[in-house]
Formats: structure tokens, sequence, C-alpha cells
């Protein structure tokens, strides 16, 4: 009968020199964790999307509570949530940051844009625009291959039937979008505007009309209509000057005879 | 002689060969080259696009001067016919990148430039020579369109100790070099000659698929009659038994390097067509305007071997061969294995054109790829021990580091890999984007180092 105690004074003695190491160690070699860092990294939205520049949450968060970065670079948190930081931090949160957003200039969706060939291969957008150029007649409008959604961490874009669309609610203007894009349609832009010239064809009109129902044609009618200046010609494109006040003319948008002129005011901020 | 090394991998479609291998090569006619304007591409070459040197109105003659070297890996360009130079503008050539074209309407005349003095290869002096292959317009027209001037002067401190004529022609309807063997041996033969000389009297080997035995037959003649150290070698019929390095391979036993050059190894490779054109150039002062090129495949009503001159547009040349059935799917440049499926009839014809095959819809699967499954079909295959399924995985990851680990970029782009999954992944398409951006990656990284120095300096 002595012989099972033996083991158990072994096993037990054995658990109880580690129970001590463990303890003493973990006090010994602790390390002191600020716990405003984890604080702020809760609040923030956690997608990692790296629009403020640094690598990801936590990277922010920590450079926020020890490094004394700003407290506005999180283009996702509102001024209730900055408050909560200045709170926290006791430091002045400064000005909401202008918010940014996202904005795929082209309209051109299957049913309107033509495709000159039929492409079998990659879905992806640079791999179509390597096989000849792309499949879209229009050099310069949207492939629709779901590149940008894919890079998207806030899974603010949606590709559907040849066309991406960005859901500016979701959008935090991070940028991820505009980098991965073969072909600069998708851009971040000012979110204060809401009237876009939704068009990258550089073509004249006629041309442009020959392979797209909602493109410019180059008529240049906008910036006569637009008597701000914020409206003017690059070659046949008409272009937005984004660092000028948004546009507010209901004209511009009804008037326009390409149907590329859009106003995403006007519907719940759903499509850009 | 049959090869004494075999390939490892590669695989055997089927070749199709017979509808074409047995017609002698047709001239077109005056009225297809009077249809539309030509279309001669100033950037057939690898390496630097040529400038041209005529300005638009300019009346040229065949085979006149049109455009000039672009660089030191650069090529020179000749009228195709006498005629009319109407523009020079930017048009999508056959692998899909744009470049400027010099359109040419023919006069119907076909007035020929006075040729360039032959030279004797036993007399002439080496440079002569060298200057000769550089002024004949003369590429790689095997597809690669390397500059051949540059080919046959190897960078100092390589030796060359073999000279090997690729006639394995291994893509599947192309006929166009067995064609050139035939019709044209003796000349293929003194090229051969002339281009031993130059590199130094070295070994002649003619490299040549089993699938064409009467062009075997006939090349083994020279060589035996002669008294050189110079052979057929017989290669088993498969793809891509063509391919540079496979054929170094398959003749010598000699692996090129990774990121190599034949030239390593103490070879140098040239098409058999580029040996026929140095010939021509040099021995008779003709520069290289035209080619023999394949028209083929099921959707081709009359398929044919033709001798196409530059800057014809594919769509006049399909309709010399009858034109197209009306279930065409794809009109390839090249073969169906590496060929580049075009966007419109209106490229044209380049000097590296071997072949223009279309294919039918029942040929063509326009299909959906599914993951890869694991089998390794694709590794027996690839006949450079490559590993395609772990590329193809990274590369579909976006993890180009490992694909570039992996050397990717020793990938000759065959296709044999694609040809043999049966999940049908785009594996080529996969690797040469990886390739691109590697490339890319490079030449971000030199230019930043450039600037770094610049600003240090």
């Amino acid at each position: 009968m002595v012989g099972i105690w033996i083991p158990v004074a072994v096993l037990g003695t054995i658990g109880l020199v580690c129970g001590i190491a463990i303890a003493v160690i973990a006090r010994k070699f602790s390390v002191a964790e600020n716990p405003l860092v984890a604080q702020i990294a809760a609040l923030l939205p956690g997608a990692n999307c790296g629009g403020c520049g640094y690598a990801g949450c936590e990277a922010y968060a920590r450079a926020v509570a020890e490094e004394g970065a700003p407290l506005n670079k999180c283009n996702a948190c509102d001024a209730k949530l900055l408050e909560e930081f200045a709170r926290l931090t006791g430091r002045d949160a400064g000005a909401v940051g202008p918010k940014k957003v996202a904005v795929v200039f082209c309209t051109g969706a299957l049913d309107v844009a033509a495709r000159r060939f039929a492409y079998n291969g990659v879905a992806d957008c640079a791999a179509a625009q390597a096989t000849a150029g792309g499949d879209k007649t229009c050099a310069f409008g949207c492939l629709g291959y779901g590149s940008c959604a894919r890079a998207c961490p806030q899974g603010a874009i949606v590709v559907e039937g040849g066309i991406a669309r960005v859901d500016a609610s979701k959008c935090v203007g991070c940028g991820a979008c505009e980098k991965i894009c073969p072909r600069h349609v998708i851009r971040v832009v000012p979110a204060e505007h809401h009237i876009h010239v939704l068009c990258s064809s550089k073509d004249k009109g006629a041309k442009v009309r020959g392979y797209c129902g909602r493109g410019c044609l180059g008529c240049s009618l906008c910036t006569k209509l637009d008597a701000t200046g914020t409206l003017s010609m690059d070659g046949a494109l008409a272009a937005v000057d984004y660092s000028k006040p948004p546009l507010e003319n209901p004209a511009l948008a009804a008037k326009c005879p390409g149907h590329c002129i859009r106003d995403v005011a006007a519907k719940e901020g759903k499509t850009a | 002689m049959k090869s004494p090394f075999r390939l490892h991998g590669g695989v055997h479609p089927g070749h199709f060969k017979e509808m074409t291998s047995g017609l002698a090569t047709e001239d077109l006619p005056m009225s297809v080259l009077t249809a539309e304007p030509l279309r001669v591409s100033l950037h057939q070459n690898i390496g630097a696009p040529s400038k041209t040197v005529v300005a638009i109105g300019d009346h040229v003659l065949k085979g006149q001067l049109i455009a000039n070297l672009g660089g030191f890996v650069g090529s020179v360009v000749h009228a195709p016919t006498s005629g009319t130079i109407l523009a020079v503008e930017p048009h999508m050539g056959p692998a899909g990148r744009t470049v400027l074209h010099a359109v040419l309407e023919a006069d119907g005349e076909d007035k020929p430039a006075p040729p360039m003095p032959p030279l004797d290869p036993e007399t002439a002096d080496r440079s002569v020579l060298d200057m000769r292959v550089r002024d004949g317009g003369i590429i790689g027209m095997g597809g690669a369109g390397f500059p051949s001037q540059v080919k046959i002067n190897p960078p100092p401190g390589k030796t060359i100790d073999t000279l090997i004529l690729n006639g394995a022609e291994c893509e599947p309807y192309l006929t166009c070099d067995h064609r050139l063997m035939l019709e044209h041996a003796e000349e293929v033969w003194r090229g051969a000659l002339l281009l031993r000389k130059m590199l130094g009297g070295v070994r002649i080997r003619i490299a040549i698929e089993d699938n064409k035995p009467d062009a075997i037959l006939a090349l083994a003649k020279f060589c035996g009659e002669s008294r050189l150290d110079a052979g057929v070698v017989e290669l088993p019929s498969a793809y891509p038994q063509g391919g540079e390095k496979q054929i170094i391979f398959c003749c010598t036993g000699r692996e090129v390097p990774p990121g190599g050059l034949p030239a390593d190894v103490g070879v140098v490779v040239s098409n058999v067509g580029t040996v026929f054109s140095i010939f021509q150039a040099v021995a008779r002062g003709i520069p290289l305007f035209e080619r023999i090129t394949t028209v083929s495949g099921p959707a081709v009503v009359h398929p044919k071997n033709i001798r196409a001159r530059i800057g014809l547009s594919y769509r006049s040349v399909i309709d010399f061969c009858g034109g197209l059935t009306p279930d065409v799917a794809k009109v390839l440049c090249g073969g169906p294995m590496m060929g580049f499926a075009q966007p419109s009839l209106s490229t044209s014809v380049g000097k590296a054109t071997s072949g223009i095959v279309a294919l039918r819809e029942a040929d063509v699967a326009a299909y959906s790829s599914d993951p890869c499954i694991g089998c390794g079909r694709c590794n027996a295959a690839c006949t450079f021990r490559l590993l395609p399924s772990e590329m193809g995985l990274a590369c579909e990851a976006d993890d180009i580091e490992e694909a570039e680990a992996l050397h990717v970029m020793d990938c000759c782009e065959c296709g044999a890999c694609a040809f043999v999954c049966p999940a049908r992944r785009p594996l080529v398409q996969h690797f040469r984007r990886a390739k691109g951006a590697i490339v890319a990656r490079k030449k971000a990284e030199q230019a930043a180092e450039a600037a770094k120095k610049a600003q240090q300096g």
C-alpha cells in the first residue's frame, strides 16, 4: 500500500516545484503593458487597413498611447470616438480629419460598355490588363474583375455586372483599392464632394460614343454651366478640382449628354 | 545521329502538321500587297525599338532601310515592297503591346532597292560580316526576335565550341521551318558554314524532330559530304523539344545555368530561318523583309505555307488562304501552345511570325479553373524541372517572393504544365504576371539605387 504513495509524493513535489518556479518567473519577467494601448485598440475598428499610416490598429494604438501620435489619424473614427480618445489620453483630440472616400471613375458596366474580345483567364484586373491591353474596348475604364474588391479591408466594394461600386458608408478612404487598380480608375477623393465626372476616357466624343453609353464626350457643357471654376477640361475629359469646395449645381448631372456626371448624394450614399 | 540525351518531362499534343507539311511554300500575288496599306512594326526585336529614318510622304523601294537601330540590342527594319510611307503611328503588336508601325502603301511595282554587295565568307573580314548581319535586319525568327548580330558576338571570356541549328519546330500546326529545310536546304547549310566560320570553326549540330524524316535526310546529306564535325541530331518529337535550352541539353548534355545564356555553356543556337536569312544577307545582299509563315488550323478554309512579307495584316494573309470558317473562335500568332490570341485581324506579320493558327469553337475550351488537386502532372511535364504546382499556388496567393525563390524567372512559358493540368489552371498567365511583378520591382530597385548614388555623388 505504501507503493502508491511514493509516485504521488514524487509527482506532487515536482508539481509544487514547477508551480513555485512559474509564479516566481511570471513575477520576475513580467512586462509592464500599458493598459491604455488595449483600451484604445478596443475602440478602433480592427480592420488593419493601414489608412492611418501605421501597421494596423494595434500599432496605431501603441503609437497613440506611447509615442504621442495624433489622435485623429483613423478615418473610421467619428467625433464621439475622438472625444473618448481625448478623455483616455488626456490630450487634445484635434479635428476629425477630412473624410475621404473611394470613387470609381467609370460607370461602364457590361450592358453599356463594349468588350472587344472574350477574355478567358485569371479573374484579376492586372492579369486582364496584361492580356492585349484588357478586354474592354475603352482603354481607360473599369475592367470589372474585382481586384479592388479583394483589396478592400472594409468590404466596401462590390463588383457586379462588370463594374465596381463603392459603398461610401463602409469606405474609410485607406487607398488600398487605388494602389491595386491597374488603370487608376478608382481613386480616393475628399468625401465632401458628391458631384463627380464618372468617366476616365481621354478619347474624343465620337470614339467614346462608339464603345460606351455613359462616357464623357468632351462637349465641355459642364464647364460652361459651372460658374465656380471647379470643373475644367483635361483634353476631351471633364475633371473636377477636388481642392476646391464641392460642386452643388444639380444641372450638371441633369444636363450631361454623356450621362456620366453623377450626384452621389442624390441616392442615399450607396453608389459611387 | 540520335540524340544521346533525353528531355525530362515534356508533353505530346497532337501536332496536326500533316495539314501543311506536304504543301510547297506559295508566293503571294501583288494584289494581296496592294489590297490594304502594310503596317510594318518598328519593334519586332527583343530590346530597343527601331527609329524611323524615313519621313511621311517618302517613296521607298523594296528592301530599303526604313528604321535604324534603337540601341545596342536593336535591329534595323526594311521596306517589304516599294511604295509610299503614309504614316508612323501606334498599333497593337502580336503580343498585346502597342508599338509604332510604319504604314506603307504599296505601289504594285515591287521595285527592289539595289542589293548590298554580296560578300565572300572565305575572304571577308569578321567585322564586315558582323555589320552585314546587322544591316540585314536579322533577328531570331523562331519567335523570340533576338538581334542576331548580338547573339553571334558573345561577351568576351566565353568560348563557343558548338553551333546548333534549331530545326525542331515542336509547336503544333507549324511547318514553316520544315518547308524551309526541304526547299532551301543548301542555303541553310551554307548559312551554317558561314556562321561556323564567324564563330571560329565550331562543330555544327542541326537539331530536327523525328516527325520530319525528309528534312533530316536533306540536311544529313550536306553534313555527310562535308569533312567537318557536323551532323543532324534526330530528336524525339515532343513539346517543348524546340526550346533553346532544351535543344542544348539534348544535343550536348549541357545545362544552361539559371539566368544564364547558351554562351555560358559554349553554345550558340540559331533557328534555321534565321540562318537562312543570314546567308541571304551576306551572300546575296538581300535584307530580311519576308519569311515563310504557316497559316493553318481547323478554322482556316485552305491552310497553306506562304512566303509572307512583313507588314501584311493577318486578315489579308488569311483571305489569301480562303478566309476563316464561320465557327472561328480564336486566331493565334504562333501555335496553340505558346501563341498569343489576337483581339483583331489587323495585327501585322513580323519577322518572327512563324505561323497564324485559327481554331474553331469546338477546338477551344472556354473554361473556369478549379483549385489545384495536387496531382503533380505539371511537375512531371516541366522540362526545366521547375515546380509549376508550387509556383502556381504562390502566384495565386500573390506571394511573388516565394515564386521568385521557386525560380519562376527561369520558366520559359512553354505551357506544358497548363496543358496537362486536369484542373485547367491558367499557370502560364500566373507565371507571366509574377515575372512582370519581379521585373518591375527590380527596375524600381535599380532606379532607387541610381537616385541614391546621384544624391551622394
